[in-house]
């Protein structure tokens, strides 16, 4: 995208200066702006990476905030043993293109204990992911974690910094949150503190598919409609990505044209019924839908401000 | 979310051409409790199609269970996030939305009107092109208007429209409309807005929100959606000089060098020279890197990084800067800050200062006056409180590049940092460098510290006695003094009675009067130390900013803090000198331990418990600590 500025200016040489950045090129240089301050004044940062397009969008804005150096952290993935297979494979890939450490952790007690989608209801995600990540912060010291939280995705995220400070005990507490003037953020925290960085707050869901788009992203191959073997659960439709799935009397795998528009852990993670098998059409397609992105998760419909109260118990 | 542009479904890759180019708004919208904020923000979404349908389920099921409309869609509901706050029915913190139209895509900071939150307005105005400021046609302009237009005017915006809504309730009246428009414009002028919008709409019924209305026929300006899409946007930062504060220096190995940074105001060009500050060093810039190849120039609020034809000495905190253009640099100037915290502004008490990416310690002198935001009077103050606004000097451990902020918001905007709970307690605006910060230097001298104290055969020590009232320090720093004299040293002992009958004696004993006393404390104990001489200090010194602040002025090693701890009640027994009963029968105002907070030290080089030692046998440990120190530093 920058060197379109330049492609740009060269096309308006009439004029005595470039044209006016676009809504992407601002939110770019905003969220490399951010990927740098963090990594200039904390100690040891650390990217969580889901794998997911929000993280694609983020590893590349990581590439391109410290370009020709390598971007100086790990990549951290908080496993659950329960994603789509096509995302391990993406994680694998991107893990060796872009050089990057991959750190995954997956919470030991979680496994010995059995934990999955099918039986534990809510518990699953307390304990993969909500403790899986504190384990990890903890366990290899992080001070700073950078996530792909956007301020459009959910209404109290509207209200989240861009730095979310978190007490040694990783509780999130709204009153000790910092205001952030200007391009201002303020990194001093005490030991044991620590905070999430989100570089791409203020980018929508459009923004991300467009830049996805434009800058020729890698992205999991489960965003583009196929033919795929899915169950109808209480109108959501599940795919059966592994043998571990199981199936209720009665249920019997269909193949359908389906895709997703978020990944996740695949028992937990509807698809929709789809024929949009390029970027344009996906785009088409979200920016024709009615319902918002996050319907396809299902730990949303638990309680009204569900993710207010996982937030302040320290989920992303 | 369908803009519901044809294109989108007929021919999509057009319409993400077009939506490339879109530029960005960021607005700020600020309104008085009940004057519909968050109805307006909710009608924004709700006709920018940014609503899903399974939202607008929840919504419809939401305004009938909690909604103040009668069971009509609530658009407020759409925008109160947190769930205290829902329940509440207020917004307490700034929030951001996003929607676009087919020509521009639009954050906007939603932030609260209630009295308290200044801070909150602040921080939405930092990074606002423009502001939306709401009025209730029925009540007119309140103070409330005031204070925000204010704010909206102090942080530099420039495009402002005047949304008077609920014209529903006043019958759409021409008169009353232009009644609010001539008293809004009287005030703007005083403060300095010189144009500003004003539209006649209905948030809740949607007129002129994005249609004109043909309610208000006499109204021929455009709809508040067009006039966001048309407001000028910031662009005449890159017509200012170039400045790019540096945040990273990028070595990936020996063979390239690279500076990286967010491009303030300005253009850079290969070839262009540039001078980095504060050192002044020239040096040309060589080229533009990016991930996607070398740039033929970088413009204001681009990314970039920059690698320079020479050598030359660039570090973080450091701006680079157009060399015939440069930036000032100083270390002591005149700001307005704004005041975000619990704790007051005390004069004198060393803060962090955030400007770009540099941090430095700085100290804020007393304010020389506060505002009222209501009445815009200037009001005599000595700290600033929660909220409110002063303007100030400020003076700084080392010079620091910047431009006044009505120039350039990035090198002009700072923020305060408080050193021991790191919460951000303030933000500033500078103004300018103050002329004696460029005028006096320090006088290098030939014979330093080392040599002085060499000649007197010890080394210098500022040894902190700290503690309550009544404590015991005056009783042991005298016995402490007389072994050291016996043994031949060359001391001195400041008390913090005696001090306060001279060099003191304008100060009282309010917070920041105790402030101030320490810091002139901790500069003469600087002053004698540098003279070589073992200096004892014997001062309450409750607070521990500033006992870490006259740590940090000596050199490393040089400060011993020494706490003598009894507690209060033992005090108060003793009693030597009357005070605690003084105290406690309301006739002494402000006594540490009584109606002033002793902040006890966390890790005192030495502590004493004088309910266990005799004073006698507290000096004896002192000294018997400063032998073992300096035998150990030899």
């Amino acid at each position: 995208m920058d060197a379109r500025v330049a492609t740009d200016s060269k096309a308006a040489e009439s004029r005595l200066s470039a044209p006016m950045l676009t809504h992407l090129q601002r939110l770019e240089a905003e969220s490399i702006h951010i990927f740098r301050e963090v990594v200039a004044e904390c100690e040891r940062p650390v990217m969580l990476y889901s794998i997911g397009k929000d993280s694609a969008v983020m590893l590349r804005l990581a590439q391109k905030a410290f370009y020709p150096a390598k971007a100086p952290f790990p990549l951290l993935h908080v496993d659950t043993t329960w994603k789509f297979r096509a995302m391990y494979e993406m994680r694998e890939r991107m893990a060796r293109e872009s050089g990057m450490d991959l750190i995954v952790h997956q919470n030991p007690e979680a496994k010995a204990r059995g934990i999955n989608p099918f039986d534990h209801g809510s518990l699953h995600t307390d304990m993969w992911k909500t403790e899986g990540l504190k384990q990890a912060i903890d366990k290899y010291g992080f001070d700073a974690a950078f996530g792909g939280g956007r301020r459009d995705e959910e209404k109290s995220r509207a209200k989240e910094r861009i730095l979310s400070f978190r007490s040694a005990q990783h509780r999130w507490d709204p009153k000790i949150q910092r205001p952030e003037l200007w391009k201002l953020y303020n990194t001093r925290k005490g030991p044991g503190e620590t905070f999430r960085a989100f570089p791409i707050s203020n980018w929508t869901e459009l923004d991300i598919w467009q830049y996805i788009y434009l800058e020729d992203i890698p992205i999991v191959p489960l965003y583009f409609a196929a033919e795929r073997p899915v169950v109808e659960r209480d109108g959501n439709l599940i795919m059966v990505d592994d043998e571990r799935m199981r199936l209720n009397p009665g249920e019997v795998p269909q193949l359908r044209s389906i895709r997703f528009r978020t990944q996740g852990d695949y028992p937990l993670t509807g698809a929709i019924e789809s024929t949009a098998a390029t970027l344009p059409e996906i785009i088409q397609e979200m920016l024709l839908a009615t319902t918002s992105e996050r319907q396809g998760r299902v730990i949303d419909h638990d309680q009204a401000a569900s993710m207010e109260k996982k937030k302040q118990e320290g989920y992303f | 979310m369908a803009h519901q542009s044809a294109l989108i479904a007929q021919d999509i890759e057009a319409y993400l051409d077009a939506h490339q180019h879109k530029s960005l708004l960021r607005f700020l919208t600020c309104g008085s409790v009940d004057d519909g904020k968050s109805t307006l923000i909710g009608r924004l979404l709700y006709d920018s199609k940014m609503i899903f349908e399974d939202q607008l389920a929840a919504l419809e099921a939401d305004s009938k269970k909690v909604g103040t409309q009668g069971g009509e869609i609530d658009f407020a509901l759409l925008v109160d996030g947190l769930a205290a706050e829902r329940e509440q029915g207020i917004t307490i913190d700034v929030a951001y939305r996003f929607f676009s139209t087919d020509k521009r895509k639009f954050i906007v900071a939603d932030t609260p009107g209630h009295e308290q939150y200044t801070r909150n307005m602040v921080t939405g105005a930092s990074t606002a092109d423009a502001a939306v400021i709401l009025i209730d046609a029925r009540k007119g302009v309140l103070t409330q208007t005031r204070r925000h237009s204010y704010l909206v005017s102090l942080l530099g915006i420039r495009h402002v429209v005047l949304a008077v809504n609920k014209m529903d309730l006043v019958e759409w009246s021409q008169g009353r409309f232009d009644e609010i428009v001539a008293d809004y414009r009287a005030f703007a002028q005083q403060i300095g807005i010189e144009a500003f919008a004003a539209i006649p709409m209905s948030a809740l019924r949607g007129d002129n929100i994005t249609e004109p209305s043909a309610n208000a026929p006499w109204y021929d300006g455009p709809p508040l959606m067009r006039w966001l899409e048309d407001a000028p946007v910031e662009d005449d930062l890159r017509e200012k000089p170039f400045r790019m504060p540096v945040q990273w220096v990028n070595r990936p190995n020996l063979d390239f060098r690279g500076f990286s940074g967010l491009v303030a105001s300005g253009v850079v060009r290969p070839g262009d020279k540039v001078k980095a500050l504060p050192s002044g060093r020239e040096s040309t810039v060589q080229r533009i890197v990016t991930f996607t190849g070398d740039l033929d120039e970088a413009v204001a609020g681009q990314s970039v990084t920059l690698t320079l034809a020479d050598e030359i000495d660039v570090s973080r905190g450091d701006v680079l800067a157009a060399a015939g253009n440069p930036p000032a640099v100083a270390d002591q100037f005149e700001a307005t800050l704004v005041w975000f915290d619990e704790e007051p502004m005390l004069p004198g008490r060393p803060y962090l200062l955030k400007l770009g990416t540099r941090t430095v310690a700085a100290q804020v002198a007393e304010p020389k006056y506060k505002v009222n935001v209501n009445t815009l009077e200037h009001l005599a103050a000595r700290r600033l409180e929660l909220n409110e606004i002063g303007v100030c000097n400020l003076s700084l451990d080392a010079p620091i590049a910047f431009d006044p902020y009505a120039e350039n918001r990035d090198l002009g905007g700072f923020i305060l940092i408080d050193r021991l709970s790191n919460r951000t307690v303030g933000a500033g605006l500078l103004h300018f460098a103050l002329r004696r910060s460029q005028n006096i230097h320090w006088q290098a001298l030939d014979v330093d510290k080392a040599a002085r104290a060499r000649a007197l055969g010890q080394a210098a020590r500022v040894v902190w006695l700290t503690g309550l009232s009544g404590a015991g320090k005056s009783t042991i720093a005298n016995l402490v003094e007389k072994r050291l004299a016996a043994d031949g040293r060359h001391t001195y002992l400041l008390d913090g009675d005696n001090v306060r009958h001279g060099l003191n004696k304008d100060l009282g004993f309010t917070e920041q009067d105790r402030v101030e006393n320490i810091r002139r404390v901790a500069e003469v104990a600087k002053l004698m130390a540098d003279a070589g001489l073992i200096v004892l200090v014997s001062f309450i010194s409750p607070f521990r900013a500033e006992r870490r602040m006259a740590r940090e002025l000596m050199a490393e090693g040089e400060f011993v803090e020494v706490f003598v701890d009894t507690p209060i009640a033992e005090a108060e027994r003793r009693d030597v000198k009357g005070l605690y009963a003084k105290a406690r029968a309301g006739q002494l105002k402000n006594f540490t331990g009584v109606d002033s907070p002793y902040e006890a030290p966390e890790s005192p080089e030495i502590r004493i418990d004088t309910t266990a030692l005799s004073p006698e046998q507290a000096a004896e440990a002192i000294v018997a600590w400063l032998e073992k120190d300096s035998a150990a530093r030899r």
